[in-house]
């Protein structure tokens, strides 16, 4: 308990928080509560899991991603309504939320508690308020901007899709790479490399700056941090019993500065300086008259203004370029129950989600191949795995609705003449076929193929071989009103780098100007 | 004294270096002489052998039952001898059902649950045997094959456990046939005394038929769709290589088209009979008879049994089927 024995403020001892303060006990056992909740909820998208469990809780409590919805579509999942009961908790408490739910501001403060000892210099100076805090107010405002226009790109940086893209398109299948064969399925993923770096890379910031994440670039901090200007319970400091230690700044999480005059919208309520306050002068109490105006955050109309220009030009920016939403390139291919494109991008919160909870690993998160607002948004790419024709799980764990729900006859691949989804048509390569190419027996898509009628089907042959003997044998043709897109073909063509029968995003049924044939049944005969 | 301590511990410091270094040098010594290196080529293991049973003329080498599924398997297996024949008390019983497709039971891809729960039934409570694994390595997603095919639920209601990859791996084995001389076998076929193997009937676009012989296909791992360059010089490697104790066939339904995924319930035919027996040749060309091809015109059938496997004839000869009841 050092700084409780009068340690000089000038020091640069490091006073341990005051252990015997209640509050900050039961804030850590909130912490740990809500991380292992996450990490429950995360496990828990399977079949069975989503049948139980409501495993989208977190991300439906999430006021940026309700806020981020509604701009861009007009429309709001019901399940978002939760997030009215943060914006709540913050109007009455501040940025709680930030400080005892959130699970990405949980592993960043446990980071920064760790590296404590490796950050030198009198506490008042490590945790001080920077100017380029405010550049999270900033992106907020030009991800509000760009979502009105019609785009939400605030998944990229909101912390609860980037907890679930960085776990499951990264992280865990890396665990699941290093452990020893356990059972686990070996899974691949796009750019794991660079999804996973870019979530440690964050955590490691902490050795400098304690929860840069949070206090810098976070979106949905900067939202609450704005409600919570007004805050009803706000740390108060008493300027009689102030001896002006700083120790409440040892370990502040939010830099908001109770030392000097405290900026309640950067505070994420950790209560660390009313346990290390010596003198008893910090307290978390109702209606402390506001130390700043503002919330302690001065942003510059011009800055605001910037930003949301920059936000404006976001959409028509990547909307110019070819590849995306006007024109999606062949290999955005989406999964069933996937909204039209343009209403797709308006709702997908990029959390990565289905990639995680799809069984084959079919779905992977999309690098360009959506252009360039379709950065993390879920692509199938059959040579990781196919659509499994009865499966379903994607609608029911994207939060908001950017892929629908699907009862699996909706689905329609186990009765395909009653026009079910389609989400491509597979074409084949016929110098790499091996029927058609080299003459070798094959047709394993032909087998494969789930429809019924199959929609690849046999022309027997015989042809002749380079010694003159004539070879019989099967080859396949695409009947591309009957192909559903489902990838089955080319996961298991035996061509085994680049297949030899390859799915596009042609003849997908969610937007009519995918269409490649006429409806079946309109042809007289 | 100041000086001596100070030499002392230099000495042990250059002698601990010089030990290090030796060491070191040692080691490597050691790695480039003695070490395999850390990648080598796996090892290849043998097939358990011995699985089959003595022929006995007292009992057909083939019997047909029809009726209710449970009551099918019990009739057809009576019939050629009963489970007390094939498998002995404290064995383990491999039994190897079609489980490789994301199909419902109706649909027909899949050999009926009740057919293969009863199979396993028939091994713990009438042969006792020690443990039955029911295993398979579907073509679909595992875990949903496993589950919507009903056989999941239906074998651990019976007792058995059911085993899908990834579970306990592969094995490299020597099957040691004209084009398959090793290939990766799933793991639980290994630890197995018995196998008994329960097909479905099917069509199959490929190989006309899908039945008992083809169903040793969803034991094998690595890239086995490069078989079906040679699908029937495989397909009989494959029997020849594994030799079920006894095959029980599943013809409640049968998928007369589109095989061997199917899909529409008007692909299937009720036929509600259940054939068991040795001679996996002889139920393959009955199975063909239900699709209403001629075996002999079938290439893996015919080059089964002229690599000795068994017999057409002994199938397609007429026969007394047993009533079996419901």
């Amino acid at each position: 308990m050092r700084g409780r024995d009068g340690t000089p403020a000038s020091g640069h001892e490091r006073p341990a928080a005051g252990s015997r303060y209640a509050p900050r006990w039961v804030r850590i056992a909130y912490q740990a509560f809500f991380l292992l909740l996450f990490l429950a909820s995360f496990l828990a998208m399977t079949d069975e899991g989503v049948r139980r469990l409501p495993v989208r809780w977190l991300f439906h409590l999430d006021p940026l991603t309700a806020l981020g919805m509604m701009l861009s579509s007009w429309t709001l999942t019901p399940a978002l309504l939760w997030a009215l009961a943060i914006v709540g908790l913050t109007v009455v408490s501040g940025r709680s939320f930030c400080g005892w739910v959130c699970p990405v501001g949980t592993l960043h403060h446990v980071v920064s508690r760790a590296t404590r000892r490796m950050r030198r210099g009198p506490p008042a100076r490590i945790n001080r308020w920077r100017p380029h805090f405010r550049l999270k107010y900033l992106l907020l405002v030009a991800l509000a901007v760009a979502a009105l226009a019609g785009t939400l790109l605030s998944g990229l940086l909101d912390p609860i899709s980037l907890a679930t893209r960085s776990l499951g398109s990264s992280l865990g299948a890396a665990l699941a790479t290093a452990l020893p064969d356990g059972g686990f399925r070996p899974r691949l993923f796009r750019a794991a490399w660079a999804t996973g770096a870019i979530f440690v890379g964050l955590l490691a910031v902490n050795r400098w700056i304690v929860r840069w994440w949070c206090r810098a670039i976070c979106p949905l901090g900067a939202l609450l941090g704005w409600a919570a200007r007004v805050s009803v319970y706000r740390i108060h400091v008493d300027p009689e019993l102030c001896t002006h230690c700083n120790l409440c700044a040892a370990d502040c999480q939010g830099a908001d500065e109770p030392f000097a005059k405290h900026r309640v919208s950067e505070c994420h309520v950790c209560l660390n300086c009313v346990a290390a306050c010596p003198e008893g002068a910090v307290s978390f109490r109702p209606f402390a008259p506001p130390a700043l105006p503002a919330g302690g955050v001065d942003l510059g109309r011009r800055q605001v203004v910037g930003a949301g220009l920059a936000g404006a030009a976001l959409l028509p920016l990547a909307r110019a370029s070819a590849g995306s939403a006007s024109s999606p390139g062949p290999l955005a291919i989406r999964p069933p129950g996937a909204r039209r494109e343009e209403e797709f991008l308006a709702r997908c919160v990029r959390c990565g989600a289905c990639v995680h909870a799809c069984p084959t690993s079919a779905l992977q998160p999309a690098m360009g191949e959506a252009g360039p607002e379709g950065l993390y948004t879920p692509i199938l790419v059959p040579r990781r795995g196919w659509c499994e024709p009865s499966c379903t799980l994607c609608g029911y764990v994207c939060p908001t609705g950017a892929i629908r729900p699907l009862l699996p006859e909706e689905k329609g691949w186990t009765r395909p003449e009653a026009e079910g989804i389609r989400i491509g048509t597979a074409f084949f390569d016929l110098g790499r076929c091996l029927p058609w190419g080299p003459a070798i027996p094959c047709i394993v898509c032909q087998e494969v193929c789930p429809t019924s009628p199959k929609a690849i089907w046999l022309e027997p042959v015989e042809v002749p071989a380079r010694d003159g003997r004539l070879v019989r044998l099967q080859r396949p043709h695409m009947d591309p009103a009957r192909c559903v897109g489902c990838g089955l073909c080319e996961a298991k063509c035996p061509v085994s780098d680049l297949a030899a029968v390859r799915v596009t995003r042609v003849g997908e049924s969610r937007a009519r100007e995918s269409s490649l044939t006429l409806p079946l049944g309109r042809t007289l005969s | 004294m100041s000086g001596a301590h100070p030499d002392r511990r230099r000495v042990l410091k250059r002698i601990l270096a010089a030990g290090a270094v030796l060491g070191g040098a040692g080691l490597a010594a050691g790695v480039a002489v003695l070490s395999r290196g850390r990648w080598r080529e796996p090892r290849v293991a043998a097939l358990p052998k011995a699985r089959g049973v003595e022929p006995d003329p007292r009992f057909p080498a083939v019997a047909v039952a029809r009726g209710g599924p449970e009551a099918s398997v019990r009739a057809a297996v009576a019939a050629v001898g009963g489970i007390a024949r094939f498998v002995r008390p404290g064995e383990t019983v491999l039994v190897k059902p079609n489980m490789g497709w994301d199909r419902t039971p109706a649909q027909g891809a899949n050999t009926d649950p009740r057919v293969v729960a009863e199979v396993v039934r028939l091994c713990l409570e009438e042969a006792r045997a020690a443990r039955v694994v029911v295993a398979d390595v579907p073509v679909h997603d595992a875990e949903r094959s496993r589950e919507r095919s009903g056989i999941g639920e239906a074998a651990r209601g019976a007792g058995a456990e059911v085993l899908v990859p990834p579970g306990p791996g592969f094995v490299l084995a020597r099957l040691g046939g004209v084009v398959l001389d090793t290939w990766e076998v799933f793991a639980p076929m290994m630890g197995a005394d018995r196998l008994i193997n329960v097909p479905v009937v099917k069509d199959h676009a490929l190989t006309r038929l899908t039945c008992g012989l083809k169903n040793g296909y969803g034991l094998l791992g690595g890239t086995r769709a490069r078989l079906h360059q040679q699908i029937n010089q495989s397909i009989v490697d494959i029997a020849t290589a594994f030799r079920p104790t006894l095959t029980v066939v599943d013809a409640t339904r049968v998928m007369m088209r589109n095989g061997p995924t199917g899909g529409r319930l008007d692909d299937v035919a009720p036929v509600g009979a259940v054939a068991a027996g040795t001679d996996v040749v002889a139920l393959d060309a009955w199975g063909a008879t239900l699709l209403g091809a001629d075996p002999e015109r079938i290439p893996h059938v015919s080059l089964a049994e002229s690599r000795g496997l068994g017999r057409i004839r002994e199938g397609t000869a007429p026969r007394e089927e047993i009533h079996a009841g419901p």
